[in-house]
């Protein structure tokens, strides 16, 4: 089967890559572009461990096919830190040990992120609903909703 | 090594340090198991059988391997033939020989130059299959006449005239049952049933692997414990365990399900057939949900006598368990801890370990605990109840103590289920009032925990830095645990401290980070060789000073002098030690390995209000309350983070989740989508108290916590359930549509 | 003598004895003996056990001293999640 080209930006960068036409961008970014944080945990959209931005948008990677970023800006956990400045999400995710093994944690992050440009200030439920296509199997999700409201408050006071 | 009372101060356990491995992990910069690629790798796929119970009549892969880029094909035939007992039944489950034995099963695998050709290539893998009658269900499996499994799995326990599918037998018991319930005022007497659930780790099982046909080989993979990994699939593949390195990648969840292997075997052969090409091997979703360690599925008869002022009289069990298509139900664990609770002198419990055409079950967290304490905590419950006595103080009444004759046999240690009990009742959670549908549930629970086989080594660097070498993959921040500990014994600073997980070439042998052993047994490896370091060190300085090496004590990171010497000489840091080693005698290190015992189990109790909605029988979880006893916190919030974790498993557990088998023996859930965990929007906080009773086995006091978490949920969600709704249930998960079913048969009755 | 308590189902393979007073100084040496004694029972502890002497569970060191008045309790293989 012959190949796609595609050009697209990933974390401000332009990148090309050539994929299969069945091959998902969650399988492009990892394995064609090497954006390995990106994680996979279901390929069926029920976990969010893959979460990336699409031109802003919060999407499962996974149900994404590769060949569908062409001239789209992705995000993924890669690009959040502004160089070694993590992100406040980031710093607070391990203040608060709102991570245990971590593999669910740049989806969540991701995820986090997309919620507080949208809503700066959210109310617990409003993240609970929010993160609810981000499962965590280690944490029971109370010290991630902690970081991230945290880390909302520092924010709206820094800006 | 017992308990050091001369430091009642810590300087630095107990505080809440980032954990070293953070950064990492919030960048993504953190391996995992699928994140390592090798030049050159081709990628593996596995067929599966579509049927519950098969004979596999043939297998043709001609037309996989006429496919241009596919390199190996591998069935049962590739693996080392002889093996028996546990061996055999992790290779069986690994690849099938003779039949498919449930729904999931691999039969054979590929290894291509892409992911889509390798998968491509195992769908035109022919296999024709006798299809055989199946059982899925433990009740209907020990019935006469039904499918057979495998004859002649039964080990020297089975009673005779039991079903050829009941494969151990375990019966433990003491005082005279008949006398204690005809001592008792009240006598409950109910079944129950739980289903299996699946450890859910978010990471899927992934590995690279590489051997090449000098029989030596490499692999990398997530694993909960790696020397483990390396004896089984060289046991599997029939070749030497020094020739195979095992490295373990950071590790996406567990749980007790990635403390055995089911594909890296395969990996591993499909390299040796592709000239020692390295293969990367990646489950699926629903390949890990059909084919990797559910926990068992229990069915469970309890009886229990009480006197009217709340005293347990007598209590017995039968509590029938399958594991899938192997032996290896944990139902003597099931059996031993359904009452160990409790101090009560007239018990007995029956155990049967069950094959039915499921996938083999793996360990998940306190496996077999939580289904024991469903069904007990659940009668206790209805029992406090109808006598109208507190559920916690009925507890308190037959709680067990130091002392105590436990109920499966041994005098109980110094536990502090009392103390768990007095802080639950203490707690505000715990006065909350309730509105309408509201119900509180109590239940406590134990995990014996586990020290086994222990290695370790530090070794100081030639600044004083200390670098820190354990063999327990880190799955919920035990470096930060290590480092502390490590750091406390030497008097430096945390961050002078850097935590490694050595592979299977660097240490001697380490059971995995299981049975919550990793702070406790790898802790206390590091708290040995930390103290042979500072020995060492001393001497060094006693040499320089010319002073009897006696005369030299350890202090905050200092070497000084003491006794008739001290103040003679400046003290000399670790910094200073360090720096002239080389000078001195050469490297400095200290190392422990041994498998320590004495590590103290650990009682939970937990408090949960729930709202059960009359018109849909949704339950909400109001408030969640997990007091658990640690011994000593290293690191409190990841202790906290253990207790939340467990409850919230627990809480999916006793609520969704279930492994549904359609009448064709298929898994009719493999997806997330329908295998449902919880969710963020399904809870609350989960409020935590750390209690601490230190364990008199470990020089800081610790106590593993990562298991008893998950024992006291379901049934304290059921008990919770029941207070709303008025109604017991006694089958798992409490799903809408049961409940409601409850609530309206109650109504009607 | 040192006792080793067997669990009700290891019971028939001595004798119907619920307590096996034994000969050792160590946890093997216990072991061997209650095997020698009970020859019965020597597929119950080749297939494995822990042994929990005074109390406290030893995870699998043969090795582990035993005194002439332990109280010796088989307990089946522990394993952990």
């Amino acid at each position: 089967m012959s190949k796609i080209h595609v050009t697209t930006t990933v974390n401000g960068d332009e990148v090309e890559y050539l994929c299969d036409p069945r091959e998902t961008l969650l399988d492009c970014l990892r394995d064609r572009v090497g954006m390995m944080g990106v994680k996979e945990g279901c390929g069926t959209g029920d976990c969010g461990a893959c979460s990336v931005t699409v031109d802003g948008r919060l999407v499962c990677s996974c149900l994404m096919l590769g060949a569908e970023a062409e001239g789209k800006e992705i995000g993924t956990i890669e690009g959040m830190a502004d160089g070694d400045q993590l992100h406040p999400l980031q710093q607070k995710f391990i203040e608060h040990a709102a991570l245990q093994c971590g593999i669910c944690t740049p989806g969540i992050l991701v995820a986090a992120e997309a919620l507080l440009k949208k809503n700066p200030d959210p109310t617990e439920t409003e993240l609970r609903y929010w993160l609810a296509g981000n499962l965590c199997r280690c944490t029971g999700y109370d010290k991630i909703i902690r970081a991230v409201m945290d880390a909302a408050a520092d924010m709206r006071e820094a800006s | 090594m017992a308990l050091d009372g001369s430091k009642p101060q810590f300087k630095l356990l107990g505080t809440r340090p980032n954990r070293p491995d953070g950064l990492d992990k919030v960048t993504g910069r953190a391996r995992y198991g699928a994140d390592l690629n090798a030049p050159g790798q081709l990628h593996g796929a596995i067929l599966r059988s579509p049927h519950a119970h098969a004979r596999i009549v043939s297998i043709d892969a001609s037309k996989a391997l006429a496919l241009k880029g596919v390199k190996a094909v591998v069935t049962r035939a590739d693996f080392a033939t002889g093996l028996t007992g546990d061996d055999w039944n992790m290779q069986e489950n690994c690849m099938a020989g003779e039949k498919a034995l449930y729904d999931g099963h691999a039969v054979a695998a590929v290894a291509a130059t892409t992911p889509l050709l390798a998968k491509d290539a195992a769908k035109l893998i022919e296999v024709e299959y006798e299809i055989l009658p199946h059982v899925t269900d433990v009740d209907e499996a020990m019935k006469e006449g039904a499918p057979v499994i495998r004859d002649g799995a039964a080990d020297y326990s089975v009673p005779d005239g039991l079903h050829p599918n009941v494969v151990r037998y375990y019966e433990n018991g003491k005082g005279d049952l008949e006398a204690g319930f005809a001592e008792a005022d009240l006598i409950v007497e109910r079944s129950f049933k739980t289903e299996a659930a699946h450890q859910g780790y978010i990471e899927p099982h992934a590995c690279l692997a590489q051997l090449g046909t000098d029989g030596q080989g490499e692999l990398w993979c997530c694993t909960q414990g790696h020397w483990f990994v390396r004896q089984m699939c060289t046991a599997a593949l029939g070749i030497e365990t020094s020739q195979l390195k095992v490295t373990p990648s950071e590790i996406g969840g567990g749980f007790g399900g990635k403390t055995t292997v089911f594909i890296d075997p395969v990996a591993l052969a499909l390299s040796r057939k592709a000239g020692g090409t390295p293969v990367k091997l990646v489950m699926s979703r629903s390949e890990v949900l059909r084919a990797t360690g559910p926990t068992a599925s229990a069915s469970m008869d309890i009886k229990m006598g009480m006197t009217k002022d709340g005293r347990i009289t007598a209590a017995s069990g039968v509590f029938r368990m399958q594991g899938g298509a192997f032996p290896g139900a944990p139902v003597d664990v099931t059996t031993d801890l359904a009452f160990a609770n409790y101090r009560i002198e007239n018990v007995h419990h029956v155990g049967y370990d069950v094959m039915t055409n499921r996938p083999k079950q793996a360990a998940y967290r306190a496996p077999g605990a939580p289904m024991a304490a469903f069904a007990c905590e659940s009668v206790v419950d209805e029992m406090a109840t109808k006598l109208g006595i507190d559920p916690l103080d009925i507890r308190l009444k037959n709680g067990v103590v130091e002392g105590d004759r436990s109920t499966y046999g041994p005098k109980v240690k110094k536990v502090g289920l009392i103390e768990t009990l007095e802080a639950a009742k203490a707690h505000p959670n715990y006065a909350a009032p309730l509105g309408p549908n509201q119900g509180r549930g109590v239940a406590s629970g134990y995990w014996m925990n586990w020290g086994g086989d222990t290695s370790a080594s530090v070794a100081i660097g030639e600044d004083g830095a200390v670098a820190v070498t354990v063999g327990t993959p880190d799955i919920g921040g035990s470096r930060a645990s290590m480092a502390l500990m490590a750091a406390e014994t030497f008097g430096i600073p945390y961050e002078n401290v850097r935590v490694h997980i050595a592979d299977t070439a660097s240490l001697g042998i380490n059971e995995p980070t299981h049975g919550s052993r990793a702070t406790f047994a790898s802790g206390l490896a590091v708290i040995q060789s930390a103290k042979e370091c500072i020995q060492k060190m001393c001497v060094r300085a006693a040499e320089k000073w010319d002073i009897d090496p006696d005369a030299v004590t350890w202090e905050d990171g200092f070497a000084k002098p003491s006794g008739p010497n001290a103040g003679d000489f400046e003290p000399l840091s670790i910094a200073e030690i360090a720096g002239e080693m080389s000078d001195t005698g050469g490297p400095i290190a200290g190392h422990f390995e041994a498998n320590p015992g004495k590590f103290g189990g650990s009682f939970g109790t937990h408090v949960v209000d729930v709202e059960v909605d009359p018109e849909t029988g949704r339950t909400t979880i109001l408030r969640y309350l997990v007091v658990q006893d640690a011994g000593k916190a290293i690191h409190p919030s990841y202790v906290e983070g253990q207790f939340q974790g467990g409850a919230v498993q627990g809480i999916g557990w006793a609520l969704n989740e279930e492994y549904v088998y359609g009448p064709d023996g298929r898994l009719q859930n493999p997806i997330f989508l329908d295998y449902r965990v919880p969710v963020a929007s399904d809870l609350p906080m989960i409020d935590t108290v750390i209690v601490e009773v230190p364990n008199p086995g470990h020089p800081y006091g610790v106590r593993g916590v990562g298991e008893t978490g998950i024992t006291p949920p379901l049934p304290a969600i059921a008990n919770a359930v029941a207070a709303a709704t008025g109604v017991r249930f006694t089958e798992l998960p409490l799903s809408p549509p049961k409940v409601l079913a409850g609530i309206k048969a109650a109504k009607h009755a | 003598m040192p006792e080793i308590h067997l669990w009700s189902g290891l019971r028939s393979l001595a004798d119907g004895k619920e307590v096996v007073e034994v000969e050792g100084k160590t946890v093997r040496q216990v072991l061997d003996d209650l095997v020698a004694k009970h020859p019965a029972l020597a597929p119950a502890i080749a297939a494995g056990v822990s042994v929990a002497v005074d109390g406290e569970i030893l995870p699998s060191n043969k090795a582990e001293p035993v005194d002439e008045d332990s109280e010796i309790f088989l307990l089946n293989k522990l394993r952990g999640g």
